[in-house]
């Protein structure tokens, strides 16, 4: 990442294109990513959205994207993308509407919507080589619908369909479905994972994506306060927190070749991540689940062991 | 709004002949291709299904040579082809697709999208009944299923109908008293496997006809909007509704003028609804597509034996072309529905509207017979013409007549002689 327009934080103020005021909740970790994507991608961008909590970004009539936006519906944005694409790339060519009136197309969906309901819609459109950026954010649930466990909702986690009881005493039993995988297998140009407690990694990630044509998808964590059970304050450091403990790697994977951009040298226990969220706190209060926790740090482990023994100590080790 | 100029009060009218020279034999897929063809439109998202595969085929054919210049996305499913049908359309391409059935019923949700959205596409069905239990051969639920969504519905009868009415669909849709999406419908086998002369029209008249669409608020860098958003307040989205209802009844009068030009054009005459010794008949058939074919021959025949018959077509579904069907049926001693259609419990579609279209008419028929038939690929006799008028000659005088589920000795006996092999007797 040598020529960058992003050297330091300072270099993130520039314009806005995301307005202040907007209905989403206190706190929320997709308006971060969502700002920080469109400063990067600059203002001629549409988006096209799937149901889920950022479709409440703009009821009518009001909007704070100085862009566009189109509503699709929960299956199909990528869908959705491909039809702006292919209108604009035939208007184009038969000299209809002139370049300068190009948009760049970003799907904008959920973890919910990107997990399954939307797979295919998205596998489709990675498949075929559709010129779109892709912003998943993870809040690891159906947050719109208030919070119920969706594919991403990792395993120990209370949602409103996953209540720890004293016969499930872990709350959800099933395991975080890995979309970075399901969308690094299709081979794409360019896929990674970003946070929003790391603003410089995801900023220069997607001006790394800007030069491929074709599939570019980022899945950032999005601290969720209502659901996660946060302080509304704390979305960046339960983010950073995720980053650190190891939960959330930062990754990318150029056509398939996965290169982590952030090492932990040393990771920080998953308690410190877990015990602050109220999500979490049936692993800790009345009874400590020493082995629900173990269960989720082994897990941490043994993926970074991985890591470790692929990428440390190589020359482009990402190392920070 | 008006956005082109009736040519027929320009031009003075061609003379039209009967006379078919010209004409190209193909199947009613293949004229539906040329149709997409001649409105020259941009973009084709696709998905094959019989029976409809072959309109796709043939677009891909044609682009691949070069000799068409649209862009055709093959997309993952119904549901993505028609997101991205809708999608397209709002940022200003004139958008084709077709569909079957099964797709059309996997994609249903965006139906009523695209309509939403005023997204002036034109979607070919070929018809064909739905599962289960599943078919290929055709008959008009996933048609009619479609009739709420706000999508202008249109019929054919012939190969050439189907050419010239995805012509006036797009048209139609595109006028800016509309904006509403289309539906162009033929018969799964019957139509879309069927070759039968059709007269080509000349390209550049075609132009003529139907200028580039012209959009009103595409997605541009320059003119950021944000469409298909959410409206939370109950009143907005009455009104939204209320706007898309008042827009599909123009579509009525907006038709009218551009079969008026189309025949200025092109020598062919078309209306919301056709009638077929309609004027002096007493007991009228009334139903769509191409078995109306049958139904004709049928009232011919009946009407050379002295009985006083006739037969309505209805080309128009969405809007419902309720004055014309008023008009055309008030007076008559009895009406006969026909439906290729079931909604189990009630009965058939089309006898309900018709029926509603009638009961404030003043010289209201006397029945409104519901008559159900050739579902599922399942054919009309001339025979079971016949049996209809005698049903209306009887429920004319009295009674209250229950739907009509048509069934020949013939087919009875082909169904029995399968079940004993089915249930191994």
């Amino acid at each position: 990442m040598s020529r960058t327009r992003f050297s330091t934080l300072k270099d993130l103020l520039g314009e806005d294109y995301v307005e202040p005021g907007t209905p989403l909740c206190a706190g929320c970790g997709a308006i971060i990513a969502l700002r920080l994507f469109h400063k990067a991608l600059g203002g001629r961008v549409v988006w096209v959205n799937a149901a889920g909590c950022i479709t409440l970004l703009i009821v009518y009539p009001f909007t704070p994207l100085k862009s566009s936006w189109m509503y699709t519906a929960m299956a199909s944005a990528p869908a959705g993308a491909q039809g702006i694409r292919d209108a604009l790339d035939i208007l184009i060519e038969k000299e209809r509407i002139p370049v300068e009136e190009d948009l760049k197309v970003v799907v904008v969906t959920g973890d919910g919507a990107a997990s399954d309901i939307g797979l295919q819609s998205t596998s489709g459109a990675i498949h075929r080589g559709l010129d779109f950026y892709y912003l998943c954010y993870d809040n690891e649930a159906f947050g719109n619908t208030g919070f119920q466990y969706s594919a991403a909702t990792p395993y120990g986690s209370r949602t409103a369909t996953s209540p720890p009881t004293p016969l499930i005493p872990e709350g959800y039993r099933g395991r975080k479905k890995d979309l970075f995988e399901i969308w690094r297998a299709h081979k794409p140009p360019y896929v990674a994972t970003v946070s929003p407690s790391h603003p410089m990694d995801m900023i220069r990630k997607i001006e790394k994506a800007e030069k491929y044509k074709g599939p570019k998808l980022f899945i950032s964590i999005s601290p969720c306060p209502p659901g996660w059970i946060i302080e509304t304050m704390d979305t960046v450091k339960l983010a950073k927190l995720a980053v650190e403990t190891g939960i959330w790697p930062l990754k990318e994977a150029v056509y398939g070749e996965v290169h982590h951009t952030y090492i932990p040298r040393r990771l920080k226990p998953v308690e410190e991540y877990l015990k602050i969220q109220g999500r979490f706190k049936h692993l800790f209060y009345p009874v400590r689940r020493d082995d629900v926790i173990a269960k989720i740090q082994r897990e941490i482990e043994e993926y970074w062991r991985i890591v470790y023994d692929k990428e440390l100590g190589k020359e482009d080790s990402g190392l920070t | 709004m008006m956005r082109t100029k009736l040519i027929s009060e320009l031009k003075p009218r061609r003379e039209i002949t009967p006379s078919i020279t010209g004409a190209k034999m193909m199947t009613g897929n293949v004229a539906a291709a040329w149709a997409a063809r001649l409105a020259e439109v941009d973009y084709i998202p696709a998905y094959p299904i019989t029976p409809q595969t072959e309109i796709v085929e043939t677009l891909s054919q044609w682009i691949a040579l070069g000799e068409m210049n649209a862009k055709l996305t093959f997309l993952d499913s119904e549901h993505s082809m028609l997101t991205a049908a809708g999608t397209s359309s709002l940022a200003g391409a004139r958008v084709f697709t077709a569909t079957s059935s099964q797709g059309l019923l996997y994609g249903f949700e965006m139906l009523y999208n695209i309509a939403g959205w005023r997204a002036p596409i034109v979607l070919v069905n070929v018809s064909r009944a739905v599962a289960a239990p599943i078919t290929l051969e055709p008959d008009h639920n996933d048609f009619l299923s479609t009739r709420d969504t706000g999508f202008i519905l249109l019929q054919t009868e012939t190969c050439q109908e189907v050419l010239d009415l995805i012509l006036l669909a797009y048209r139609v849709s595109e006028d800016h008293r509309v904006l509403l999406p289309s539906i162009v419908n033929l018969d799964g086998f019957h139509l879309s496997f069927t070759r039968e002369p059709v007269k080509l029209p000349d390209v550049e008249e075609v132009r003529s006809f139907l200028p580039t669409y012209n959009p009103p608020y595409p997605f541009r860098a320059g003119k950021p909007s944000a469409k298909g958003v959410a409206v939370l307040r109950p009143p907005l989205y009455s009104f939204y509704k209320y706007q898309m209802h008042l827009s599909s009844l123009n579509a009525i009068k907006v038709f009218k003028e551009a079969c008026d030009d189309f025949e200025a054009y092109f020598a062919r005459r078309y209306d919301v609804v056709e009638k077929y010794m309609v004027d002096d008949a007493e007991y009228v058939f009334v139903m769509m597509g191409s078995f109306t074919s049958i139904g004709k021959k049928a009232v011919k025949m009946m009407r050379e034996e002295g009985l006083s018959v006739g037969l309505l077509k209805l080309r128009m579904v969405r809007p419902f072309p309720t004055q014309d069907i008023r008009r055309a049926l008030e007076g008559k001693k009895a009406v006969a529905v026909i439906d290729q259609n079931i909604s189990p419990g009630l009965g058939g579609t089309l006898f309900a509207e018709v029926s509603s279209t009638l009961y404030n008419v003043e010289k209201k028929p006397r029945v409104v017979l519901p008559v159900i038939g050739a579902i599922g690929g399942k054919t009309l006799s001339v025979d079971e013409f016949r049996y209809i008028v005698e049903l209306m000659m009887k429920y004319e005088q009295r009674g209250e007549p229950e739907p009509i589920l048509l069934f020949r000795e013939d087919e009875l006996r082909e169904v029995e002689s399968l079940l004993k092999l089915g249930v191994g007797e």
